[in-house]
């Protein structure tokens, strides 16, 4: 009796923030129609965009990719008690430490330049978080300012860097001068997991992570401490640990895990570093992580699941021609609705916890 | 009728007949009966969650009583808000004051009455009656004092005031004397004896043993929502009380053999010399304090809350900056010492904030067994943790200090407070250590977990380790120490062997009179 109960209330706080989309596609129902078109069809073709064929499909999983990533160093962040915003920052200077390593070894065999890509992605990306990190440790600055503004800066970094040192030959010689790399080396391009499709290896590089992020969050020392003092910074100091320095590293994780899928975009979908790579996932990401409680291994439905919603809200605008703006309140919506459903959710267990104490 | 000298009429008998509370889970009052007549002093007795609140809480119209009745002077009643209550002439002293600081004394009396002169204000009036009844009940307090520039003794004061001023009859008193000297209880029993001597009824809520025998008439106990027991108080012992609430047999004096003579080249676990300390305002929380622990030997320190005791222990755990002064652990310097250099040095702390600084909430029970040990062997090899070695010893160790909880993956936060303490306990002790800091091991926790707690303490110091106890529980510390040192204003006023501090010598020093 006691045990259907328990497993009542889980299934229930799973299914919460599925109801929570469901409840922002409603409200968004209304905007559609003061803007006069008909949801259903609206919905429909959201619905169609995203799960109509294998191309979109495949599609959904490209988009899901990154999100997981960042999703993955958001959880870390979120579980030391830190807030990492700069995940844009993070994907931006991770992609273009990747294109610079693979154009600077264009004969390397294809093992070295994609593992060396994708650490010299995660090592700008743990660097970018790192120094927020060293900067809230040292100095106690805010990281949510800091990883904000360290987005800034690599906007601007990469600005500098692909209308100078890294444009492509190629935009000079046609006068074009588009900001972009050049192609990285096809040896470096992440293999494609279906034919005729977007899909590539980074999705299975991600879950693998995910599963990386699960292990080092609970089965190892460093996790532990992350956790603990993420949940209780006091006590952990109390009990030895150096609540500074785990901060810094789980920003610095945070970090490493933005800066890997600024690789993996690289590597994977655009082949060239350029304007625009980090694509919004940076905050999205975000969501997708508080989507999936934060859990590492949550994450991976949870940005599959925006990922979906990314895709056919294209196909919607497109097929119903309803504004871009109103795709992005959709987004917004659904992260309303999620975050506050879960404020609902504990509200609901301390509650009954409260009651169950009051004797 | 016959009138109380405040003129209002006496409550001759409350009785409460067959009181039934469920709360969801929890039969929180189970078919209790209760009764105080006018001048007595009844004791309502209990551990945490033996249902006296919710007991008081039905009296003054918080709670309706699922079963059972509420009798005034043989009249069946029905209280339906605290306002119903308040009329009918019961009041009540809540353990927190319900005063605002920024009013005076007389405007907190008035505080929602209607007055005298309509619309107006009369002030006058109310610090007449306040000087009054304050001269009639030895309650001496400025009426037109702020309550702010009041000390909580003096706030007690204005309280109970406000109950007379209000015409109570009957008084029920929620654990009124947690937070005062034992100079202060003394002069509030002298309160309650005129007070009782005048016919009132008075409900005194406690879990101090010696106050329940000081003061009470008759005593009621409670446990698990039921009335134990109920008889006069005259001939009961605090062993008898303390069975009574646990249902068990208790030991309130524990023996300990003396602390063996000092060896000529003995080394104090710890020394503390002339140690200053900055408080969370600034001013220096402490202002010279120096001491010095033998391996063995419990020192305890006693003292009024805030005067510096808690920044002590967090200055010897490493929490706060050491502004002048020296601290010795087995003869190394620690005065500077971060918390780990400190654990491992040996030094083990239990602290004051259990929930606060003692255990992360939402971990497992696991985890936070864990909380120092998991950086080495067994606990962890090559940075991963070895969950079955976590899994073996904190399964140990929960069984050896009988942490009851369901499972070891059981989030902390669902445990009792008795069990959390113990939880700390075993995490703390199980290391050996030569020098524990340990303050107020046993606040909020109930008779037969401080028992325990206590016997492990003094099982530890058989053993050899050092112990600073800092407690507000004088009976605790009477009971372990082998010395006790009092502190007063960040200053240690004396330091007493055990066989010569009596509550009174404590009481005096902790106010700050030397002996």
């Amino acid at each position: 009796m006691q045990r259907a109960k328990v497993l009542f209330e889980r299934s229930l706080s799973a299914l919460t923030p599925f109801l929570a989309v469901l409840l922002a596609l409603a409200v968004g129902a209304i905007m559609l129609f003061a803007l006069k078109v008909d949801p259903i069809t609206a919905y429909g073709a959201l619905i169609e965009g995203a799960f109509g064929s294998p191309f979109a499909l495949a599609q959904v999983l490209v988009k899901a990719t990154p999100l997981l990533l960042v999703g993955l160093g958001i959880c870390i962040a979120f579980r030391g008690g830190v807030i990492n915003i700069g995940g844009e920052g993070q994907i931006i200077v991770g992609a273009l430490a990747t294109a610079a390593f693979t154009l600077a070894l264009p004969q390397a065999p294809a093992i070295v330049l994609l593992v060396g890509g994708m650490l010299c992605g995660m090592l700008a990306g743990g660097i970018w978080g790192g120094i927020a990190g060293a900067l809230k440790a040292r100095f106690g600055v805010n990281e949510i300012l800091t990883t904000i503004m360290m987005n800034a800066i690599a906007a601007q970094l990469a600005n500098f860097l692909l209308r100078g040192p890294m444009i492509d030959p190629i935009e000079v010689k046609n006068g074009t001068m588009l900001a972009q790399s050049a192609r990285l080396p096809e040896l470096s391009w992440l293999p494609k997991l279906v034919p005729q499709t977007l899909l590539h290896a980074g999705a299975i590089v991600a879950v693998i992570m995910a599963v990386v992020v699960y292990i080092l969050l609970w089965r190892t020392v460093l996790g532990y401490r992350i956790r603990a003092v993420g949940l209780n910074a006091e006590a952990a100091r109390f009990a030895g640990i150096r609540v500074p320095v785990y901060q810094a590293l789980a920003l610095l994780l945070s970090g490493v895990m933005a800066g890997l899928a600024g690789s993996v975009e690289v590597l994977g979908v655009s082949h060239r570093m350029m304007d625009g790579v980090s694509g919004g996932y940076g905050f999205s990401g975000i969501v997708a992580a508080l989507f999936g409680k934060l859990h590492p291994l949550g994450a991976i439905p949870a940005s599959a699941l925006f990922g979906s919603l990314l895709v056919g809200a294209d196909k919607m605008q497109r097929a119903v021609q309803v504004p871009s703006a109103l795709i992005d309140a959709l987004n917004g919506l659904v992260v309303l609705f999620v975050v506050s459903s879960d404020i609902l959710v504990r509200r609901r267990a301390q509650r009954r916890k409260a009651a169950e104490r009051k004797s | 009728m016959t009138l109380l000298p405040t003129g209002r009429a006496r409550i001759d008998e409350l009785r409460m007949v067959g009181i039934t509370k469920r709360f969801p889970g929890v039969l929180a009052n189970d078919g209790v009966d209760f009764d105080v007549r006018a001048g007595e002093i009844h004791a309502l007795l209990g551990e945490n969650g033996a249902g006296k609140s919710t007991l008081m809480r039905q009296l003054y119209g918080l709670y309706k009583p699922d079963a059972g009745e509420i009798r005034l002077n043989g009249a069946a009643r029905r209280f339906n808000s605290p306002s119903d209550a308040i009329h009918a002439g019961i009041g009540m002293i809540h353990q927190h004051f319900m005063l605002v600081p920024a009013l005076t004394v007389a405007e907190n009396v008035a505080l929602g009455l209607a007055s005298s002169r309509g619309p107006l204000l009369d002030l006058d009036r109310v610090s007449k009656r306040i000087e009054e009844l304050g001269e009639r009940y030895h309650l001496k307090v400025q009426p037109d004092a702020q309550v702010w520039q009041l000390s909580v003794g003096e706030q007690q004061r204005v309280e109970i005031l406000k109950a007379l001023y209000r015409g109570a009859a009957l008084l029920a008193l929620d654990e009124p004397t947690a937070v005062l000297t034992p100079q202060e209880v003394g002069e509030f029993f002298k309160v309650l004896r005129r007070m009782a001597e005048d016919g009132h009824a008075l409900i005194f809520i406690s879990h101090k043993l010696h106050e329940v025998i000081d003061i009470s008439h008759r005593v009621t106990v409670m446990r698990d929502g039921k009335v134990v027991a109920t008889h006069p108080t005259a001939g009961s012992t605090r062993e008898r009380l303390a069975g009574e609430m646990v249902g068990r047999p208790i030991l309130l004096e524990y023996d300990k053999p003396p602390v063996p003579a000092a060896a000529a080249n003995e080394v104090p676990r710890l020394e503390v010399e002339d140690l200053h300390v900055r408080g969370d305002r600034g001013r220096d929380a402490l202002r010279g304090v120096s001491l010095s622990i033998r391996s063995g030997e419990i020192l305890g320190i006693a003292g009024v809350s805030g005067n510096g005791q808690r920044e002590l222990a967090e200055a010897l755990t490493g929490l706060r900056r050491v502004t002048r002064g020296r601290v010795r652990v087995n003869g190394r310097d620690l005065t500077h010492a971060t918390p780990q250099q400190r654990i491992a040095a040996g030094q083990s702390a239990i602290p004051e904030e259990r929930m606060k600084d003692g255990v992360v909430r939402d971990f497992s029970v696991s985890e936070n067994l864990i909380l120092q040990d998991h950086g080495h062997a067994p606990y962890s090899r090559a940075g991963f943790l070895n969950t079955r070695a976590i899994t073996r010893d904190c399964a140990a160790l929960v069984k050896d200090y009988s942490v009851k909880t369901p499972a070891l993956e059981t989030p902390t936060k669902n445990l009792s407070g008795g069990n959390i303490q113990k939880l700390i306990l075993a995490r703390e002790l199980a290391r050996k250590p030569t020098l524990l800091i340990c303050a107020q091991p046993t606040r909020g926790v109930d008779i037969g977990a401080s028992e325990y707690i206590h016997q492990r303490l003094l099982e530890q110091r058989q053993r050899g380790m050092a112990t600073l106890l800092i407690s507000e529980d004088l009976d605790e510390l009477m009971a372990l120490s082998d010395r006790i040192a009092v502190m007063y204003e960040g200053r240690l006023m004396a330091v007493l062997d055990r066989a010569d501090a009596t509550p009174a010598k404590l009481g005096l020093l902790m106010a700050g009179v030397a002996a």
